[in-house]
């Protein structure tokens, strides 16, 4: 036969034991030829386009998904930064958009959209500000539709306004959300360098400098390296281990480029980028914590946790790269606390705090993810905590973001329940030492000198 | 294409019969079989794997995968069916 019986049971046990899968199919659509200054029509022109290039999107995901047998469990969209799109300085203008964009996702059938994003690491527009304005109301009254919004780069430094203005756009989210425990801020992402080309939600948005419109695919399967490990037992190296972990990832990528290159044929589009990603849901087993505990940490957070994390990271790229001519978007191991049973366990049992969480965010692909705070937490505290993050992005030349819920009316030892995918999370202690001085100063912390770094 | 090639698993518990039935329903769906690996991993857990050309039929994957394992419903057996694509971009470079 063309392959072994091992290969062929390592490859169906992958799916349907160890929850190998496509995570996302996200179709990005580029929106620059929506603009108009009559919000309605811009409105109108870009519902119109959303239904028009989307709408075989979910036939044909399932009809891939069904000719491959490989499971195929998101369906989505990414946009155009809105702020680059609605050339209108009025929040009211980006309500309307926005509605019609989160309708068109319902019609469509994708469970996220994402591009209702602004790029301010250095500065803000007027039409960023009414972007900006309007975040709380669009995110309570939409259901899909995810926000993202560029704080920091490497080559413009940290907006620290852009900061303190976002804090406070968390709270009154989260506010405003609190009935679902403040669930608007899981789909707000802050970034520093972040990829135009991303699959994954909610930080989502299409680039400048993307094609007309593209099929960028997410590929996920923690549970099978976490088996792989399994099978090394405990007594092999870290080398065999990272080797194991780069097989892994090799074999989960090329599933992953199948997909994606049918997809973009299926649809008539170009196959835009493959995002290996170690993204966990709360389901057991389907744990990139996990795979920290089968290198022998007890849990995540224990000391040890940044180094093996490093390796996981940096084994997965590796892996994916030889895999794939078109890997991308953010490509390594995601660590968000509410998706992933074995962060929670983690969490609950007081093994991981936030700056433990800080420091791994500077060796793993994306940063303070799905973590809920109490919801007492200041402004300047929050705006303190997002700077910190965009720092780390900054000073080394790589994606960072923050998704952090300041849950209304939780404090420590409550917990947080978003339900589905976003699953729930004990809510995190948050440092009690003021940075009120520093976050009020504002301004912007210039770039980081990109040499002589030691 | 002329050539339309599948990857069909069976494993489970074994039984008397589990080949013919599996064979007998590929037959009955124009399904054509190329090569056929059985195994008992264990001593006891039967798995077979099988590649097969499905050209000349006119079910879809899931309609097949869907009639195997009804053709071993009173059986405890999981049936799976893939396309060797898959196989071929997972375990060859």
């Amino acid at each position: 036969m063309k392959f072994t019986s091992e290969e062929i049971l390592e490859t169906v046990g992958m799916i349907a034991d160890d929850k190998l899968d496509i995570r996302t199919v996200t179709l990005g659509i580029s929106l620059f030829d929506c603009a108009d200054p009559d919000p309605m029509v811009c409105a109108i022109k870009i519902r119109d386009k959303i239904l028009t290039t989307a709408e075989k999107l979910s036939e044909k995901t399932d009809f891939v998904a069904n000719e491959y047998g490989l499971p195929i469990i998101n369906k989505r969209i990414s946009l155009t930064p809105l702020s680059l799109v609605v050339p209108v300085a009025d929040p009211a203008a980006f309500l309307k958009v926005a509605q019609a964009v989160d309708e068109a996702a319902a019609e469509i059938g994708v469970n996220f959209i994402g591009g209702y994003t602004a790029m301010i690491q250095k500065g803000e527009t007027a039409i960023d500000r009414a972007l900006i304005a309007a975040m709380p109301e669009v995110l309570s009254t939409t259901s899909c539709f995810c926000a993202s919004v560029v704080l920091a780069s490497t080559r413009a430094g940290i907006n620290m306004d852009g900061c303190y203005t976002m804090s406070r756009i968390m709270k009154e989210t989260a506010e405003r959300t609190a009935s679902q425990d403040g669930i608007g801020c899981a789909k707000l992402v802050l970034f520093a360098n972040p990829v135009e080309d991303n699959p994954f939600m909610a930080g989502a948005f299409y680039g400048p400098g993307e094609a007309e419109s593209a099929i960028l695919v997410g590929v996920s399967g923690p549970g099978a390296v976490r088996h792989a490990l399994e099978n090394l037992g405990p007594k092999a190296d870290l080398g065999q281990v990272a080797e194991a972990i780069k097989k892994s990832a090799f074999k989960i990528t090329r599933a992953g480029e199948l997909v994606g290159r049918e997809m973009a044929r299926q649809l008539g589009v170009s196959f835009g980028n493959l995002d290996l990603s170690l993204a966990p849901t709360p389901a057991e087993g389907d744990s990139v914590g996990q795979i920290l505990e089968t290198m022998g940490l007890a849990m995540p957070g224990a000391p040890g946790s940044t180094a093996a994390l490093m390796m996981l990271n940096d084994a997965v790229k590796k892996g994916g790269l030889f895999a794939s001519s078109s890997v991308g978007g953010l490509s390594g191991a995601f660590i968000p606390v509410s998706e992933d049973a074995s962060m929670i366990r983690a969490a609950r049992a007081g093994a991981i705090s936030l700056e433990k969480l800080e420091a791994m965010t500077s060796v793993c692909s994306v940063g303070l993810d799905m973590i809920a705070i109490p919801g007492t937490t200041s402004a300047e505290t929050l705006a303190a905590v997002i700077a910190d993050e965009m720092a780390i992005g900054c000073a080394n030349n790589k994606t960072t973001a923050v998704r952090i819920i300041p849950a209304p009316g939780k404090d420590v030892g409550d917990s947080v329940h978003f339900g589905g995918l976003l699953g729930e999370a004990p809510v995190m202690a948050v440092s009690r030492i003021s940075a009120d001085g520093f976050v009020r100063r504002g301004g912007r912390i210039p770039a980081p000198l990109r040499s002589l770094t030691n | 294409m002329d050539r339309k090639h599948i990857i069909v698993t069976v494993i489970g518990q074994d039984e008397v019969g589990i080949v013919a039935r599996i064979a007998t329903t590929m037959a009955a769906s124009g399904i054509n079989i190329i090569d056929i690996n059985q195994t008992i991993l264990g001593g006891e857990i039967f798995a077979m794997t099988l590649l097969a050309d499905r050209i000349k039929s006119e079910l879809s994957l899931p309609e097949i995968t869907a009639k195997l394992q009804e053709s071993v419903a009173d059986m405890s057996l999981k049936v799976t069916v893939q396309d060797s694509e898959v196989f071929q971009y997972m375990h060859r470079v």
